[in-house]
């Protein structure tokens, strides 16, 4: 049916959009407000899986599926993280050749800092991953860059998320309009359908967590980055955030940006801060 | 005129054009592709992707799809590298119409 508007009717659809307007003062709707966003986003997991203790999303599908979860009960008797743990470890405590190690580059020697990564640099006026901090921290101290989808890199951020386990999340948006935009920004990356699949992260991880995908149950969004680095027996290893990323997008047949991008550094941000309060879980392990 | 008559003319026009887009495309692929055809089909796709790319909203089948082209018309198959072409140019105008339209549209999934 089509809708013919006469001039009389015309002219008070125009007053009431005009007065609806008026109601809103202009850019009030695109005010981020990350505190509330957080608390939705949290409102919705528990509404949707109203048997999930909270702090159990960081176990992703094993939260949701108790024949996977036994599974996993089993296997953490042998963590399958467990090579790239030690790896890691040795690694962070290896000194480069001007004798300093990581610990010297990060808060408390490195260890339990987890949780507060990634932090807004209020110098740069740009999001740090952690995966980003060891990178800058080797070419500090005069060494090349690990990949930010290879093994060391994941070795490195499983030691690190180790000593953290069972820290809540804390991630702080600063008073600056630039943490503010940044945080906009991963939302924004988060909610938006890319590839030929027509996909957003939120397809999979907001609308359809604990459905299956082939083989696959899918994970809910809360709580989602707190088990990383993951070793996944899809692909045979660990996966850093920034490979776990790139595969999404290509999964649904987009072209990644580059790992580290402010883009994906953005979308961690946004990820973590509303996942705040929930413990660090890292390294974890998928199927 | 009724519900029915009107369904029943709609399908008759359908099948009416059916002849008539056989006959089109069988006279288009009769009309062998020559490389001009190819290279003007080629940078329009390539345009369309790299709109794509500034974008950022590239597909990797758009990819996928200008690389069996080039293959094609580097085998001599030009009908093929223009139909590939062609395609990836229909790809590339899809991520940039999904890349627009989701410049607003993202908010609809957000949880409020």
């Amino acid at each position: 049916m089509v809708l013919v508007l006469t001039p009389p009717r015309l002219v008070l659809a125009a007053l009431a959009a005009l007065a609806l307007s008026a109601m809103q003062p202009a850019g009030a709707a695109e005010q981020p407000d990350p505190a509330a966003d957080a608390k939705a986003f949290r409102n919705y997991f528990v509404r949707k899986f109203p048997d999930v203790k909270l702090e159990d999303f960081v176990n992703g599908p094993y939260a949701l599926n108790e024949d996977m979860r036994r599974q996993w009960e089993e296997k953490e008797q042998f963590p399958p993280y467990e090579f790239s743990l030690e790896m890691g470890k040795e690694m962070f405590a290896r000194a480069f050749p001007n004798g300093r190690t990581y610990a010297d580059c990060f808060p408390n020697q490195g260890v339990g800092i987890r949780q507060n990564y990634p932090y807004f640099d209020d110098r740069e006026g740009k999001v740090v991953t952690l995966e980003l901090a060891l990178n800058r921290c080797r070419e500090t101290n005069g060494e090349k860059p690990f990949s930010y989808l290879g093994d060391e890199m994941a070795a490195l951020t499983a030691y690190m998320a180790f000593t953290s386990r069972g820290k809540p999340f804390d991630i702080k948006i600063p008073d600056d309009p630039r943490a503010l935009e940044a945080y906009q920004n991963g939302k924004r990356y988060f909610y938006t359908r890319r590839g030929q699949l027509n996909f957003s992260c939120a397809t999979c991880h907001v609308q359809n967590p604990g459905e299956r995908m082939r083989a696959e149950v899918l994970a809910p969004a809360l709580g989602i980055l707190n088990a990383m680095p993951i070793y996944r027996s899809d692909w045979g290893g660990m996966g850093t955030i920034s490979r776990r990323f790139t595969t999404c997008n290509s999964q649904i047949r987009g072209v990644p940006l580059a790992p580290q991008d402010e883009e994906y550094r953005d979308l961690e941000y946004y990820l973590s801060y509303v996942s705040n309060g929930l413990p660090i879980s890292g390294p974890g392990a998928r199927p | 005129m009724t519900m029915i008559q009107s369904r029943a003319q709609m399908r008759l026009s359908i099948f009416s054009l059916i002849p008539v887009l056989l006959i089109a495309g069988t006279a288009s692929a009769s009309a062998a592709g020559s490389e001009t055809d190819f290279r003007a089909a080629y940078a329009a796709a390539e345009a369309a992707e790299q709109e794509a790319g500034r974008l950022r909203n590239q597909w990797t089948v758009t990819a996928a799809a200008l690389a069996d082209a080039k293959t094609a018309a580097g085998k001599g198959d030009f009908d093929k590298a223009i139909s590939s072409a062609k395609e990836a140019e229909a790809l590339a105008k899809a991520s940039i119409f999904q890349a627009t339209s989701e410049k607003e549209a993202w908010k609809d999934l957000e949880i409020r």
